[in-house]
């Protein structure tokens, strides 16, 4: 894995759960980590609410900043150019949600590509503009020139929150890999929860076993799903 | 129709177009964004036309030339933005035309926040502009409710000549859900035979207007408004009763408050064994009173409880309607803060005192 990780993706693919998840999940096995939230599309259901459980973790947290503004558009704290700096952490980019989320990007693309730098497009086949093979190359080819950096890599994450069922990633992942033929992009992971991943048929187990990858849901309050 | 994953702003747009919705016109602010962004995608797809105004006043007085000439019309905003499209909807009101107006609620007054809040209540529910007039308010609590009532409102804003506001909050409109198309059955509606389409020389021409120099001919016009209102409130109540039954005591909330009431409500039950209930405004204009009524001369309740994101509006609707028959309390939170499940349960505990 590369030393800096920058997701991007259409709002609703699932970039920030899975920010979340992975930065979690380094710093639990000892890694020093840093997680930049570069969202200044979504208004809510950011990363940046977590902050308390990702220092608890020792996670260094950037996010865009609201003080001293009188506009609802955030800006970048100059704090974020210190994660070119710290080479001894991991750092995870959490982009904004389209083409326009993600050209902020462009801001730090000549350190990103001195650095070792993967970026990863997560997709979601049950979103509105990304549920064709050509819908979701139009959107990662828009994203890559936003941000000006190529994309390295695709993590397929269908689902349809609480409600995604094994089938829907059986399904969506034939569109992914057609993407990934298409544009010689290789998917690197398969995220899905836990109990879908297990209802997976076991030949496509088989076949993705190195790319399944659990996923827990912290950004959906308990209450919008009935569970508390 | 198999279902997909949408944010609350993109699934009612979708549903506005399905509904035959083919003129969007706004301007932009924080937490609606997604519905102009998708109109200006999806509507050219469908032969329509999406236009950002330069302000929120020219957006609703656009609305008003396209709902003179009959086209199903529809504008978005947040509540400062709303604030300033009062104007145009009262001359719409006055010009007895149909359009949808949607209000994604943030904190105020003034700018506020960008966070989600229920504090245009009042604005909404009486008549936000000058004038006596009325809107039909519709309050989703779901994505998919609100996919089903933006199609309503399209309906019900024809078959009474009408704006009708469907009134959501920030986190209804970014928060995602799964959702389903086509679940909808489109009501019968008339012809818009008063619509400005151009006579062809065969008739004499249709007006639209709200000014009358004439006080009795505008009283007449308001007595026939107001029996239209009085029809409505006999025709059009929604609201949804939950878990009332045996309940000691009455929670009133809508929209994503109600949502945040029923996980309240199976804490209260399931922990303390405290039974609460649920009375969910989905029209909020007109007021489903009766339901209330009915509810407080019920032997079990013993009292009510409005849950608002606001430091109370509706809490007033609920005392009208209850009527003094039972005592009505508040509890909200403000400014962009939302209550959770375990403040609700609070509040309740103290209302039943040293029960529980």
């Amino acid at each position: 894995m590369s030393r800096i990780t920058i997701h991007i993706g259409h709002f609703g693919s699932g970039k920030t759960e899975i920010s979340l998840d992975k930065a979690m999940r380094l710093a639990s096995a000892g890694e020093k980590v840093s997680l930049v939230d570069l969202d200044n599309v979504n208004p809510y259901f950011r990363s940046g609410e977590k902050r308390p459980e990702l220092e608890a973790l020792g996670i260094e947290v950037h996010t865009p900043t609201f003080e001293g503004s009188t506009v609802d558009v955030p800006s970048l704290p100059a704090t974020i150019q210190r994660v070119f700096a710290q080479k001894d952490r991991r750092v995870i980019f959490d982009a904004g949600g389209d083409p326009t989320g993600a050209g902020v990007l462009g801001r730090y693309h000549r350190w990103l590509e001195e650095d070792d730098t993967q970026v990863l497009c997560v997709v979601n086949t049950l979103r509105p503009w990304t549920a064709t093979v050509d819908d979701i190359l139009w959107m990662m080819q828009e994203m890559s020139e936003h941000c000006r950096l190529p994309v390295t890599g695709m993590i397929h994450n269908t689902n349809l929150a609480r409600e995604t069922r094994a089938e829907h990633v059986v399904q969506g992942q034939r569109l992914v890999d057609e993407v990934s033929e298409k544009s010689g992009i290789p998917v690197v992971a398969i995220y899905g929860l836990e109990s879908v991943l297990k209802a997976l048929p076991e030949p496509f187990k088989a076949q993705y076993s190195a790319l399944l990858t659990p996923l827990s849901l912290r950004m959906r309050p308990a209450w919008l799903d009935g569970t508390e | 129709m198999a279902k997909i994953l949408m944010k609350g702003n993109e699934a009612i747009a979708e549903a506005a177009v399905q509904a035959g919705c083919r003129f969007f016109f706004g301007y932009p602010i924080t937490p609606q964004n997604q519905i102009p962004e998708y109109m200006s995608r999806r509507l050219p797809q469908v032969g329509g036309c999406f236009l950002q105004a330069e302000s929120e006043v020219s957006a609703i007085n656009m609305v008003y030339g396209a709902a003179g000439s009959g086209a199903r019309v529809m504008t978005s905003s947040s509540s400062p933005g709303i604030s300033l499209k009062q104007e145009g909807i009262s001359y719409i009101a006055g010009a007895q035309l149909p359009c949808v107006v949607i209000n994604m609620v943030r904190g105020g007054p003034g700018l506020g926040s960008i966070q989600p809040a229920q504090s245009d209540y009042y604005q909404a529910t009486r008549g936000g502009g000058h004038g006596d007039y009325r809107m039909v308010v519709l309050a989703p609590a779901s994505i998919q409710e609100g996919v089903e009532l933006v199609q309503e409102a399209f309906d019900i804003a024809d078959t009474y000549r009408m704006p009708v506001m469907l009134l959501g909050d920030g986190m209804l409109g970014q928060m995602m859900e799964p959702v389903e198309f086509g679940t909808y059955t489109p009501r019968e509606v008339p012809a818009k035979d008063w619509a400005t389409v151009g006579t062809g020389g065969k008739r004499k021409p249709n007006i639209v207007n709200s000014l009358y120099m004439d006080p009795a001919e505008l009283e007449r016009m308001n007595l026939a408004m107001d029996a239209t209102y009085e029809k409505i409130k006999k025709t059009e109540v929604k609201c949804e009763q939950y878990m009332t039954e045996d309940a000691e005591l009455v929670l009133a909330a809508y929209g994503t408050t109600a949502r945040i009431a029923k996980s309240a409500i199976s804490i209260a039950r399931k922990e303390l064994g405290i039974k609460v209930g649920l009375i969910r405004p989905i029209t909020l204009w007109p007021f489903p009173e009766a339901a209330f009524a009915q509810t407080a001369a019920q032997d079990s309740v013993k009292a009510f409880l409005s849950v608002e994101m606001s430091t109370g509006q509706m809490v007033d609707d609920v005392r009208l309607s209850v009527n003094g028959k039972k005592p009505v309390h508040f509890y909200g939170r403000a400014g962009g803060m939302i209550p959770t499940p375990r403040d609700i349960v609070a509040k309740i505990r103290e209302i039943l005192g040293g029960k529980a």
